[in-house]
């Protein structure tokens, strides 16, 4: 069980003893809130998903072979 | 709704917009990549010397290498919500092939990359000088497995092995993992790619260096950096140079249309020159149905056959020969454009066919006959959507000037590693020629060019196959979501003002961090 302790103090110590890490911390979690929250919520749907009413292989051969 | 109904400038927006993101995410990844490479070296010169001044180097570069993951975390997601959104079609046909190697990538990224960079950053005097060296090197050779798995991706578009279509799922499945993962043109792109990265991460480490240089502080490290810059670059630039001469061969076999236009090639033949330079415009297709060959043009005897074919006396097809048909080397005929929009017609039509039967509950022997000639006639089903001979040749002047951008500048960076390096060797700390100046602002000058002709790269490879998401399969048109364009456009604005602010803070924070210095 020692080497549990001793991952969770490498992982403890080194968040705490971060400087310039910090702000890269606050970067990529702003990043990842935009990217999944804000774009994929609102911009980016699954487009088949939505539009084929649950037939989604009928759905595509319509959009490609459909004359 | 059909393709007939589909808004172009829609497809042309999506284009862009996938264009857009995927130039702003390479901005990331190669320097993550040669900086991997660097920084190993840099502790491994520490684990065997023992000496500080190499553990506070290799803990500078991995500060940079640092801020430049972080900063690049996640950016490619954006593109796989775009194939949901913006290419609904073609995630849907390719989704169970494609998917794999990223999820793949996913997890290897996760598991390798998140453990392994902690114990990088973190595990200084917490583990063993030899453990946390290892660390160094699985956190690189984690992201650039990584790589790997995209660029398999990537490849399987331009050359599409290892599977088969099923006309009742409308899929695309995979039958062999194995020859998606290792297929020669995933090989040489990945080799070809990575090898470019290390060169960009050389490039930066020189121009890092050569600041240092030029501010006339930290000049121990900032020599001993350029040295190992240099060095590393060189290595990594002949090994380029081997790539690029496998993956032009590999793209002549696979995506002849791509090396006509990178060559702008129209009328082609054995005894092929290669290109120099050449006066086209660089706004306009040049009519290569009426030209021979592109004006005022300075080339190389035999060069573009030995690249092609490693043969100086190689047949090499050229745009008109690839839209007309003709005969290979091993005298077997290459389809002509107009036969293969026929055949790909017939593909259609037997998958429209037989899927119209199945519905009905038609007998075996009529769905058999269905399949038959759907299969027959697969490997030319995007030919079928294909109207008029242009939609099938890429914008020649991209792909004409990027292949040369990439190709000069990697030549311009073996230049710049020997100047900075050989004359060192020779001087003594005074005299040393890379203190000179002019150095210093060429080898600064080139970190911006170095991302240039990396991006350029991307130009000649992705310009190169159009109009096909899928190589002969599914054209862009085809591929795409019918959506209007207004809301490709509106997505696409927004990544612009996105991605231009992260890459501002970026530069910020790197900048400052140079700034700042080693801890020496």
């Amino acid at each position: 069980m020692k080497w549990i302790s001793e991952v969770w103090h490498l992982y403890y110590d080194g968040f705490r003893q971060m400087t310039l890490g910090r702000t890269l911390w606050v970067i990529i979690l702003v990043k990842l809130f935009v990217i999944f929250v804000i774009l994929k919520l609102f911009f980016f749907p699954d487009f088949i998903k939505q539009n084929a009413n649950g037939d989604e292989a009928e759905f595509v051969s319509k959009n490609l072979i459909q004359p | 709704m059909n393709l007939l109904n589909i808004d172009l400038a829609a497809v042309d927006w999506a284009r862009a917009q996938f264009a857009l993101t995927a130039i702003y995410h390479w901005l990331f990844v190669p320097l993550t990549l040669g900086l991997a490479v660097v920084m190993g070296i840099m502790e491994t010169l520490y684990y065997r010397t023992g000496k500080d001044f190499w553990k506070q180097t290799a803990k500078y570069w991995q500060r940079l290498f640092g801020i430049n993951f972080a900063m690049g975390i996640a950016t490619g997601l954006i593109l796989e919500f775009e194939f949901g959104t913006n290419w609904s079609n073609y995630s849907y046909l390719v989704g169970d092939i494609f998917g794999a190697p990223l999820a793949v990538e996913g997890i290897v990224a996760f598991f390798m990359e998140s453990t392994f960079v902690a114990v990088m950053f973190f595990g200084w005097n917490k583990v063993s000088k030899g453990f946390h060296l290892a660390s160094t090197w699985l956190t690189g050779l984690g992201a650039t497995i990584s790589a790997w798995w995209i660029l398999v991706a990537n490849s399987w578009m331009q050359y599409p092995v290892g599977q088969e279509f099923n006309p009742e799922t409308m899929r695309n499945e995979m039958t062999s993992f194995a020859d998606v993962a290792l297929s020669p043109v995933a090989v040489d792109k990945f080799v070809h790619t990575v090898l470019s990265a290390w060169v960009l991460g050389a490039v930066f480490v020189v121009g890092v260096s050569s600041w240092y240089i030029l501010k006339k502080r930290n000049e121990e490290f900032a020599q001993k950096s350029l040295r190992v810059g240099a060095i590393f670059g060189i290595i990594a630039s002949l090994m380029l140079m081997a790539s690029g001469h496998h993956s032009a061969f590999t793209v002549a076999q696979t995506q002849p249309m791509k090396l006509a236009a990178m060559e702008a090639l129209y009328k082609g033949g054995a005894d092929q020159p290669l290109t120099l330079i050449a006066g086209i415009n660089p706004f306009e297709q040049p009519d290569y149905e009426a030209q021979d060959e592109a004006p005022l043009k300075i080339a190389v005897p035999y060069a573009l056959s030995f690249l092609a074919t490693n043969d100086i006396h190689g047949y090499v097809p050229g745009i008109r020969d690839i839209l007309d048909g003709y005969t290979r080397p091993d005298g077997t005929q290459e389809l002509s454009l107009n036969e293969k929009i026929e055949r790909g017609q017939l593909a259609i039509t037997a998958l429209a066919e037989f899927r119209k039967a199945k519905a009905e509950g038609a007998d075996e022997a009529t769905l058999n006959s269905k399949l038959s000639t759907l299969n027959s006639n697969i490997p030319y089903f995007g030919y079928g959507f294909v109207k008029d001979r242009s939609q099938v040749v890429p914008f020649i002047p991209v792909c004409f000037y990027a292949f040369r951008i990439m190709v000069g500048g990697g030549c311009l960076f073996v230049l710049l590693f020997i100047i900075m390096l050989f004359p060192s060797t020779r001087g003594g700390k005074d005299n040393t020629p890379s203190r000179g100046r002019w150095k210093g602002v060429f080898a600064l000058a080139c970190i911006p060019i170095s991302y240039i002709v990396s991006e350029a790269g991307w130009l000649v490879a992705e310009f190169g196959r159009q109009p096909w998401t899928i190589q002969d399969m599914l054209p862009t048109w085809a591929g795409v979501s019918h959506l209007g364009s207004g809301a490709v456009m509106t997505t696409f604005f927004l990544f612009l003002v996105l991605f231009t602010a992260l890459l501002a803070v970026e530069i910020n924070i790197m900048c400052k961090a140079i700034k700042k210095g080693p801890e020496l």
